[in-house]
């Protein structure tokens, strides 16, 4: 799975979980809470729906690592690889 | 009659509500002199096919879709409804201090839904406990759907539910009322609310005690009322919140006022964890009479509980016959062969859909009872057509549930 297929993954759920958010303009260098409106349960809720969907596991000392759509891909592509 | 000063009389100058056959008092009202039902034919997880009553209020119409899927339906319901009531009201909030309006909701229970999904995706998933959602504790408090209002419309004020079964609305309406006239909130969003259909559990529930309504062909015609076929609950959700305040308060911001609350009583059967009893019923309604200080020939309009269960039925028609045998002039109606049984909002929403009878003069029928059980024979029963009346100036809510809690509310017209 490439990269760029990782951050749709991540988009897809940011819309699931917070549907009222534009994320067509999201910089995939500037963190994500001061882009839209996600707050620490959004997060959680993002590592639940990486579970739930693809399997993938976040220990809960990486989820700094989900700050940045470019931070989510270089953490997370390796994973899908591997799932 | 009641010589409570102004700052003790409580009245009603709002009512959001949404019902399987309305979004609003007018209607939900139409439908109810129309005889139209909200019953439909609904697929049950695990259970198939069951007859019960949604709503199709606009979820977004006040929330975001963010909070909505963060919250529960019943907090859902319980922000639609709020917001209606306000915006029926008149009273802005940005106008009020915050901290001195309180939410009370009665409901019958909360938590069952979440719960219930929760297991069944961990199902779906191999038993993977971390699976469970992190927002299901926030959902799962009982004071979830008040909590919900609170944080939709920014109300600082006290919040919680009143955990009554099915006399939950009516113990919301009551709880308002009361912290009013202790001086506790200027306003009260105050009613009940039920998510109920969106759990199976419910479902099964009332099958295994074998009170569950049923007709494949025609969902409409399956909870029947004090008719001698009846078998049983249909079960439904909806909500009804109300803006209560002072009759000082409302009078100097000149709000409609659409009823003023005289009188409740709530009590227990102490004798069943499902049975009701006649001679509690009996004392409740005659207590409550009293605490409005009013005389039973002066009440217009009797709403029963029925919920088209034996028991249910019978008893209540038996405390009806001995409190009213010999009110010539008292009409009885009841509400759920229209909407089926709404739970935690039975007692609010019922309550707000004989309110317009104080303008139109009518009460609307009861449906669905087309062969009237001798047991529940009742001077004055209004079946299935409405009545025209000269006049009607007081309203008596009954609204019974599990464990034996009775509760009856009593409005009359503001003149």
């Amino acid at each position: 799975m490439t990269a760029q297929e990782v951050k749709n993954i991540v988009l897809k759920i940011i819309t699931d979980i917070a549907p009222d958010e534009d994320v067509t303009s999201i910089d995939d260098n500037l963190t994500l809470r001061e882009q839209i409106d996600l707050d620490s349960m959004d997060f959680l809720d993002i590592v639940m729906e990486l579970r739930k969907r693809h399997k993938i596991e976040v220990p809960q000392e990486d989820y700094p690592k989900l700050a940045t759509l470019k931070s989510c891909m270089d953490y997370l592509t390796p994973k899908f690889q591997t799932a | 009659m009641s010589n409570l000063n102004k700052k003790h009389r409580i009245v009603i100058t709002g009512i959001g509500l949404t019902a399987p056959n309305g979004n609003n008092l007018g209607e939900f009202r139409n439908s109810l002199l129309e005889g139209k039902s909200g019953i439909s034919k609904n697929e049950i997880r695990y259970m198939g096919e069951q007859s019960a009553g949604f709503c199709d209020f606009d979820e977004t119409k006040y929330q975001t879709r963010k909070s909505r899927r963060r919250g529960t339906r019943a907090g859902s319901i319980a922000i639609y409804c709020s917001n209606e009531a306000l915006l029926d009201s008149g009273l802005n909030l940005e106008e009020v201090d915050k901290d001195r309006v309180g939410v009370y909701l009665g409901i019958t229970e909360h938590g069952n839904v979440e719960t219930e999904e929760e297991v069944y995706q961990m199902h779906q998933n191999d038993l993977d406990y971390k699976l469970w959602a992190p927002f299901h504790n926030p959902r799962t408090v009982a004071n979830s759907p008040a909590g919900e209002v609170t944080l939709n419309l920014k109300i600082t004020g006290p919040h919680y539910t009143i955990g009554a079964a099915c006399a939950g609305g009516n113990m919301g309406i009551i709880q308002g009322l009361q912290m009013l006239r202790l001086g506790e909130v200027d306003y009260a969003l105050a009613g009940g609310v039920s998510e109920s259909p969106q759990t199976f559990g419910i479902f099964a529930g009332f099958n295994s005690q074998g009170a569950l309504a049923h007709n494949p062909e025609d969902p409409t015609k399956s909870i029947k009322p004090l008719d001698i076929n009846r078998n049983g609950i249909v079960i439904s959700e909806g909500g009804a919140v109300y803006v209560l305040e002072t009759l000082e308060n409302a009078e100097n911001r000149g709000a409609k006022i659409y009823a003023e609350i005289i009188g409740y009583h709530s009590n227990s059967d102490a004798s069943s964890y499902v049975n009701p009893n006649t001679e509690r019923q009996i004392q409740c309604i005659e207590k409550a009479l009293k605490n409005a200080m009013i005389s039973k020939e002066e009440v217009d309009i009797v709403n029963m509980h029925a919920t088209g269960t034996g028991a249910g039925d019978i008893s209540e028609a038996g405390a009806i016959n001995k409190v009213f045998r010999d009110s010539k002039h008292t009409f009885v109606n009841f509400t759920k062969g229209h909407i089926g049984h709404s739970m935690g909002a039975a007692g609010a929403l019922e309550l707000a859909g004989n309110l317009p009878s104080f303008t139109d003069n009518k009460i609307h029928p009861g449906i669905n009872c087309d062969d009237l059980d001798p047991e529940c024979e009742i001077s004055n029963l209004v079946l299935n057509g409405p009545k025209q009346v000269d006049e009607v100036n007081v309203i008596l809510n009954n609204s019974f549930g599990m464990l034996g809690i009775n509760s009856v509310v009593i409005v009359k017209k503001y003149k």
